[in-house]
C-alpha cells in the first residue's frame, strides 16, 4: 500500500462505514420523482405534486447525506486511503458527464457533417430529395426545414460575438479566481479564499442570468425554439444540459463557500473545494466546446 | 397502462417508440434510473480495485475475475451515459417538440441507431466480460494448473474493451450507410475474433494436462468454452457486411446472441454460481442435483436456440410472431427445447434453497485447487469480509 495517510488510522486498516440509510432514501426520493415526472408528461392530475414531493426528499436526502459526509470528514474520520477514493470517484464521475455530453455533440456532427447534408441529396441521399422535398437545401444554420408548416420558423440565430463571447470571458475569468482562491487556502490565507471564491460564485450567477435573458430574447424575438428542427433541437439540448451544469456547478460553489467562512477545510485537507473546483472546470471546458462549435463555427 | 408495453423492443428506435402509449415516460426515465446506479456502482469498483488492494496485490496479480469487473467498469461508465443522452432525445422527441430523430425537421431517425449502439455494442460486453472472468477463475480451479497466459488475457480483456467503442455500426449495415462506413465496421468487427480467441485458447491451454475434475461449476465453464464459441462464430458471420444483408433481422440473430448470451453469459453465472455457493451459505450443493440441472440444461438449451441458426438462414424473420408455415416445424423443436431448459431451472431453484437451509459444512477451501483471498475466509465469510487489508502471500499457490 502506498503511504498516503496523514491521519492516525494506519493503512493496513480499512474505513469501514456504518450502516446509513441515505442511498435507499435517494433511490426512494429518485424514483419518486420519476413516478411524478412521467405522470406529469401523461397528463395526469397527481404528477406535479408526486414530483414535488419526491424532489423535496431528494433536496433533504442531498441535505442529509452531504451533511453527515461533512461532519465525518471534519471530525477526521478519513484516513488517506478514502481521500483517494474521493478523488477517484469525482475524477470517474466528471468523465461519465464528458460522455453525457459526447451523445449530444455527437448527434450535432451528426446531423452537421452527414444527415442534413443527405437530406439536401448529397451522396445516398439523392432520391430521399428527388422524391420526398425537393425544394430542401443543406444550409447550417438550418432556416429552412423539409416540412417547415409542422416547426416553428427562425429567420436568424443567436450570433457568437454578442452574449455568447461575454459568457465566454466571465466563465474563463471565473476559472481563473476558482483557482486563485485555491491559492489563498493552500498559502492559509482565509480572506483571500474567501474573496476568491465569492468571485467565482458571483460569476457563475451572472452568466446563468444571461444565459436566461438569452433564451428569452431566443423564443420571444427570434422564434427560436425546442421545436425549431434539428437546429433548435441540438442548441438548446446542448446549451441548457450545460446551464444546468453550471447551475449545480454554482450550488456546488456556494455550499463550499459557506463551508469556508465557518472555517472548513485545512491548507492540506480540502477535497471538498477541489472536487467542485474540478468539476466547476469541467463546466468551463464544456463551454469552450459550446461556443466553438455551437455557436461560433 | 393505457397504449400498452414500450413500442420497438429494447433497441426503441423512433419512429415507432414514439408511438408508445402512457408507458413512455416510465420507459425512458427507468433507463435513467438504472444508468445512473449503474454508473455509481462502476465508480465504486473503480475506487475500490485501484484504491483498496491488499498490499503487494500488484495490478498484474489481480484475479481475473477483478480485472474483467474494472474493465466492465469503464464500459460502464463511457457507455452509459450515452445511453442516457439518447433517450433523453427521444423524450424531447415526444415532449418537447425537438426534431432529433424526425427527417421532416432536419434530424434523422438512422441517427438515434448510432448513438443507441455506441452504447449497445459496449453493453454486450458489459454482460460477457464478467463472465469471462469467472470462467477463467472455474477451469483453472478444477484443473489444478494456474491460468495459462495470464497476461495475455489482461490485454485481450483490453483489447475487446477498446474495440467495442469502434463496432457499433454492425448492427444496422442494412440502414443504408455509405460503404466506408460498412467496410470500416466489418473490419473492425471481425478483428474482434482475435483477443477473443485468445481467450479462448488460453482456457484450453490451461486445461492441458491439468489434473482435471468435472464438478458442476466446471461442467457449466467447459459448455461456456464449447458453446460460447458457437455463438462467437456465428457473431463472425454476422460481422461480414455482405452475408449480414442475407441475415439481418433473421432469426439466424436470434440464435446468434443467445449463444453468446444463455449458453455464455447465463452459463457462466450458472457456474459462478455453483462455484461460490459454499463460500456464500457455508454448506456444500447437492453434487447429483447439480450436474442433473447442467445436463439437463445444456441438452435443452442446444435443442431450443441450434435450430434457429437453420430457420434464420431460411429466411425466418425475427420479431414476427404470425410466420411462415414452412417454418413450424423447426420452431416446434425450438419451443420443446425452451420449455425442457425452462423447467430444468426449477432444479437450479431447489439447488439454492437446499444449499442455503443445511447440507455438509463447507471447508474455508471448499474446492482443492482454489486460488484466490476468498478461499482464505471461513465460509460463510464474516460481515465486511476484510477490515484490515488481507496479505495476499497467504494465498496457498499464489493467483498466477
Ligand atoms: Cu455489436
Amino acid at each position: 500500500m502506498r503511504d498516503t495517510g496523514t491521519m492516525s488510522n494506519t493503512n493496513a486498516d480499512y474505513y469501514v462505514p456504518h450502516s446509513s440509510h441515505w442511498p435507499i432514501t435517494a433511490t426512494v426520493a429518485i424514483f419518486t420523482m420519476f413516478i411524478g415526472g412521467a405522470n406529469f408528461l401523461n397528463g395526469g392530475e397527481v404528477g406535479v405534486y408526486i414530483l414535488a414531493i419526491g424532489l423535496a426528499l431528494f433536496v433533504y436526502m442531498l441535505f442529509g447525506w452531504f451533511g453527515t459526509v461533512i461532519g465525518e470528514s471534519e471530525a477526521g474520520t478519513f484516513n488517506g486511503q478514502v481521500d483517494i477514493s474521493f478523488r477517484m470517484g469525482m475524477v470517474w464521475f466528471i468523465f461519465s458527464e464528458v460522455m453525457f455530453f459526447a451523445a449530444f455533440f455527437g448527434a450535432l456532427y451528426y446531423a452537421r457533417m452527414y444527415s442534413v447534408p443527405w437530406l439536401g441529396g448529397e451522396g445516398s441521399g439523392a432520391a430521399t430529395n428527388q422524391f420526398l422535398w425537393p425544394e430542401f437545401a443543406t444550409a447550417w444554420p438550418l432556416l429552412q426545414l423539409p416540412e417547415a408548416y409542422a416547426f416553428s420558423t427562425f429567420k436568424e440565430t443567436i450570433g457568437a460575438w454578442g452574449v455568447p463571447f461575454y459568457n465566454t470571458m466571465i466563465l474563463l475569468t471565473s476559472g481563473a479566481t476558482c483557482t486563485w482562491a485555491h491559492w489563498g487556502l493552500k498559502i492559509g490565507s482565509r480572506k483571500h479564499l474567501i474573496a476568491g471564491l465569492s468571485v467565482t460564485v458571483a460569476l457563475g450567477i451572472i452568466f446563468v442570468i444571461m444565459q436566461a435573458v438569452e433564451y428569452g430574447h431566443a423564443y420571444n424575438e427570434l422564434g427560436l425554439t425546442l421545436n425549431s428542427g434539428i437546429y433548435g433541437a441540438t442548441f438548446f439540448l446542448l446549451t441548457g444540459f450545460h446551464g444546468f451544469h453550471v447551475t449545480m456547478g454554482t450550488i456546488m460553489l456556494a455550499t463550499i463557500l459557506g463551508r469556508c467562512i465557518k472555517g472548513h477545510f485545512t491548507h492540506e485537507r480540502h477535497f471538498g473545494f477541489e472536487a467542485c473546483a474540478w468539476y466547476w472546470h469541467f463546466v468551463d471546458v464544456v463551454w469552450i466546446g459550446l461556443f466553438i462549435f455551437v455557436y461560433w463555427i | 397502462m393505457p397504449g400498452g408495453a414500450p413500442a420497438g423492443g429494447w433497441t426503441m428506435y423512433p419512429p415507432l417508440v414514439l408511438q408508445t402509449g402512457d408507458a413512455f415516460p416510465y420507459l425512458i426515465f427507468a433507463i435513467h434510473f438504472m444508468g445512473a446506479s449503474s454508473i455509481a456502482g462502476a465508480i465504486n469498483i473503480i475506487a475500490t480495485v485501484f484504491n483498496m488492494r491488499a498490499p503487494g496485490m500488484t495490478l498484474m496479480k489481480l484475479p481475473l475475475f477483478v480485472w474483467t469487473w474494472i474493465i466492465t467498469a469503464f464500459l460502464l461508465i463511457a457507455s452509459i451515459p450515452v445511453l442516457a443522452g439518447a433517450v433523453t432525445m427521444l423524450l424531447t422527441d415526444k415532449f418537447f417538440g425537438t426534431a432529433f430523430f424526425s427527417a421532416a425537421g432536419g434530424g434523422d431517425p438512422v441517427m438515434f441507431q448510432h448513438i443507441f449502439w455506441f452504447f449497445g455494442h459496449p453493453e454486450v460486453y458489459i454482460l460477457i466480460l464478467p463472465a469471462f472472468g469467472i470462467v477463467s477463475a472455474i477451469i483453472p480451479t478444477f484443473a489444478r494448473k494456474p491460468l495459462f497466459g495470464y497476461g495475455s488475457m489482461v490485454y485481450a480483456t483490453g483489447a475487446i474493451a477498446f474495440l467495442s467503442f469502434i463496432v457499433w455500426a454492425h448492427h444496422m449495415f442494412t440502414v443504408g450507410m455509405p460503404l466506408a462506413g460498412e467496410l470500416f465496421f466489418m473490419y473492425t468487427t471481425v478483428l474482434i475474433a482475435v483477443p477473443t480467441g485468445v481467450k479462448i485458447f488460453n482456457w484450453i491451454a490451461t486445461m492441458w494436462r491439468g489434473s482435471m475434475t468435472f464438478e458442476t461449476p466446471m461442467l457449466f465453464a467447459l459448455a461456456f468454452v464449447v458453446l460460447f464459441t458457437i455463438g462467437g462464430f456465428s457473431g463472425l458471420m454476422l460481422g461480414v457486411t455482405p452475408v449480414d444483408f442475407q441475415y439481418h433481422d433473421t432469426y439466424f440473430v436470434v440464435a446468434h446472441f443467445h449463444y453468446v448470451l444463455v449458453t455464455g453469459a447465463v452459463f457462466a453465472l450458472m457456474a459462478g454460481a455453483y462455484f461460490w455457493l459454499p463460500k456464500w451459505t457455508g454448506h456444500m450443493y447437492n453434487e447429483t442435483l447439480g450436474k442433473w440441472h447442467f445436463w439437463l440444461s445444456t441438452i435443452s438449451v442446444n435443442v431450443l436456440f441450434f435450430p434457429q441458426h437453420f430457420l434464420g438462414l431460411a429466411g425466418m424473420p425475427r420479431r414476427i410472431p404470425d410466420y411462415a408455415v414452412q417454418f413450424s416445424d423447426f420452431n416446434m423443436v425450438s419451443s420443446i427445447g425452451g420449455f425442457v431448459y425452462g423447467a430444468s431451472q426449477i432444479l437450479f431453484v431447489v439447488v439454492v434453497v437446499k444449499c442455503a437451509r443445511g447440507g455438509e459444512k463447507a471447508t474455508d477451501e471448499v474446492w482443492e485447487g482454489a486460488q484466490g483471498l476468498e478461499w482464505t475466509l471461513p465460509s460463510p465469510p464474516p460481515f465486511h469480509s476484510f477490515t484490515e487489508a488481507p496479505d495476499p502471500s497467504s494465498i496457498t499457490g499464489g493467483n498466477r
